[in-house]
């Protein structure tokens, strides 16, 4: 038997190893660690799941629901997600081949870039953004280019920026809006203009549209409803923020029917189906979830607006942001990096926020502010943030 | 007419009484004058009618008060209805509520008492002999779980989300 030591990161794929841990990684192990943390850095709706929604999923459970599903998930499911998306936004698709019920719209993402992408291909990623997209570009080959924006154009994206980034080699453009952790939205004359471009390079679109429902001054526009845009687009989206799901890991895709068979293919084989009680869940919350969310909505619209106001006030910069539950304020004239402005405010204050720069380019200056959290804490971390800014400012 | 803002403001204070105007402007995007102006004016218009704390008084080191349900018959009056026999009804200090129910009676009361038998004295002496009552079914309240929107004795419910996280 050979004693020679295994170095295991040669033996790990090029690709994994080209990856890098996300940002958000170093401040969650320095913020896990302390006490009394008022914490604005997360990613997720601040409520538990409506109780209809987990009894419904109790009951599947009671009932003895715990098989597979079909592997697109329960054509139950997938029907009244089709209704949803005709109702809400305008567009509609076929549940029996156009719409794949996934792990979440995380695997959604994974699904559309395997489905799609060919090693080489370049995908643009309009940034700041989640920090999964160019991770997961590259691990299936393709090449991430980012197409920064920034408070000048309220983190709007123009197809002029866009257009300025495709080459021969461009293959899909990924949107997000509304957008984490910008809360930016696009109206539809923005996402028209950028249909053109798209359509005359014919070009996929990626649009992750998971903060969709939570809009709080317009209406959303889903990117399908775009003309032009329904042939070419792949729509993500899930139950996690809306319905304050995410821990059930629940959501879909839908498509064109040769990209969605495509993305069922894969999911066939790497995932079988969904989680059955998160199904279940899925469409309890479709088919009663709506007054709960409305609540949770205006809520969120209420401390949006607190935190937009109580920033100014204390004399940081930021945009109102349309949608999603963070805001993104410039920190600029602190002197201080994104990063050694959390940092610092973790520490001095005890306030967690995220360093934009782990969003992408331009995300540097700013910070992620989430306020998926009780107006108590909001007015805690203000008063603190407000002091952290005074020792430096004024 | 109520405005939209009006209505919001409404159901902020509903759930949170003594939440600071400038932070109700500040939630509902308005200036603090406009919410001393909503706020002043649905007073008057008595919509608003009052503020109170939610208490669990099982917490509190002094004799528990009696909670009694009573569902009431009476015979309504012809042109007055139930009014008149509600309105006798609810003058009396002990009343906590008063509703005008419908199904198999008539008026559902709400009493409080420091005792079972203060209720009972309450419910024998004085409502059982007013004219238009017929029948009175008495049930006593054994334990609050949840009243006006809140849940007494929960379990705090926590935040159980990590930190930081995308």
């Amino acid at each position: 038997m050979s004693t020679m030591k295994t170095d295991h990161k040669t033996q790990l794929s090029e690709a994994v190893n080209s990856i890098k841990p996300s940002g958000i990684r170093r401040f969650f192990d320095l913020a896990s660690k302390m006490d009394n943390i008022i914490s604005l850095g997360v990613g997720e709706p601040d409520y538990s799941t409506p109780w209809n929604v987990r009894e419904a999923s109790i009951h599947s459970l009671e009932r003895g629901l715990t098989s597979y599903t079909a592997n697109a998930g329960m054509i139950e499911l997938r029907e009244a997600i089709a209704q949803y998306l005709e109702r809400r936004f305008d567009v509609s698709y076929n549940p029996e081949d156009e719409i794949v019920v996934t792990v979440g719209a995380s695997e959604g993402i994974d699904l559309a870039l395997r489905a799609i992408v060919n090693p080489g291909d370049e995908i643009l990623i309009v940034e700041p953004c989640f920090v999964s997209y160019a991770p997961l570009v590259s691990l299936v080959g393709g090449v991430p280019v980012s197409v920064p924006t920034s408070l000048d154009t309220n983190f709007e994206v123009t197809s002029k920026m866009i257009e300025e980034r495709i080459t021969d080699k461009t293959k899909a453009v990924m949107l997000s809006f509304p957008s984490n952790p910008t809360g930016s939205i696009m109206g539809e004359e923005a996402l028209a203009s950028i249909a053109r471009v798209v359509c005359e390079h014919d070009l996929v679109v990626l649009s992750d549209e998971i903060y969709a429902e939570l809009t709080y001054d317009t209406e959303h526009v889903s990117v399908p409803s775009i003309k032009g845009m329904r042939d070419r687009t792949i729509l993500i989206s899930g139950f996690s923020k809306a319905f304050a799901m995410t821990g059930w890991r629940v959501g879909y895709v839908t498509a064109p029917s040769t990209y969605a068979k495509a993305m069922l293919k894969i999911h066939q084989y790497s995932m079988m189906c969904a989680s059955t009680m998160a199904q279940y869940a899925a469409l309890e919350a479709l088919t009663n979830g709506r007054d709960e969310m409305e609540e949770m909505i205006t809520s969120y619209r209420q401390r949006r607006n607190y935190v937009v106001k109580s920033f100014r006030e204390i004399g940081l910069t930021c945009h109102n942001p349309g949608g999603a539950f963070y805001v993104f304020p410039s920190i600029i004239k602190t002197g201080f990096t994104s990063e050694q402005f959390a940092e610092k405010l973790l520490v001095e204050e005890r306030v967690a926020v995220v360093p934009g720069d782990v969003f992408g380019q331009g995300g540097e200056g700013h910070i992620r502010c989430s306020y998926a959290a009780s107006m108590n804490q909001l007015e805690e971390a203000v008063e603190r943030i407000d002091r952290f800014i005074n020792k430096r400012v004024k | 007419m109520m405005t939209e803002k009006e209505r919001e403001l409404l159901l902020l204070i509903e759930k949170e009484g003594r939440m600071s105007e400038s932070k109700l402007a500040k939630m509902l995007d308005t200036s603090l004058e406009n919410v001393s102006e909503m706020l002043a004016n649905m007073k008057k218009r008595k919509i608003i009618l009052g503020y109170s704390a939610i208490i669990d008084w099982s917490k509190v080191d002094v004799t528990e008060n009696v909670t009694a349900m009573i569902d009431v018959k009476v015979t309504p009056k012809r042109g007055v209805g139930f009014d008149e026999v509600a309105e006798r009804i609810y003058r009396f200090k002990e009343v906590k509520a008063l509703y005008l129910m419908s199904g198999t009676y008539d008026l559902s009361v709400v009493i409080e008492g420091r005792s079972m038998s203060d209720t009972a004295k309450f419910v024998s002496e004085k409502l059982s002999t007013l004219d238009s009552v017929i029948s009175t079914t008495t049930h006593f309240q054994l334990k609050k779980y949840k009243h006006d929107g809140v849940v007494f004795e929960a379990e705090e419910d926590g935040d159980h989300r990590m930190v930081v996280s995308p």
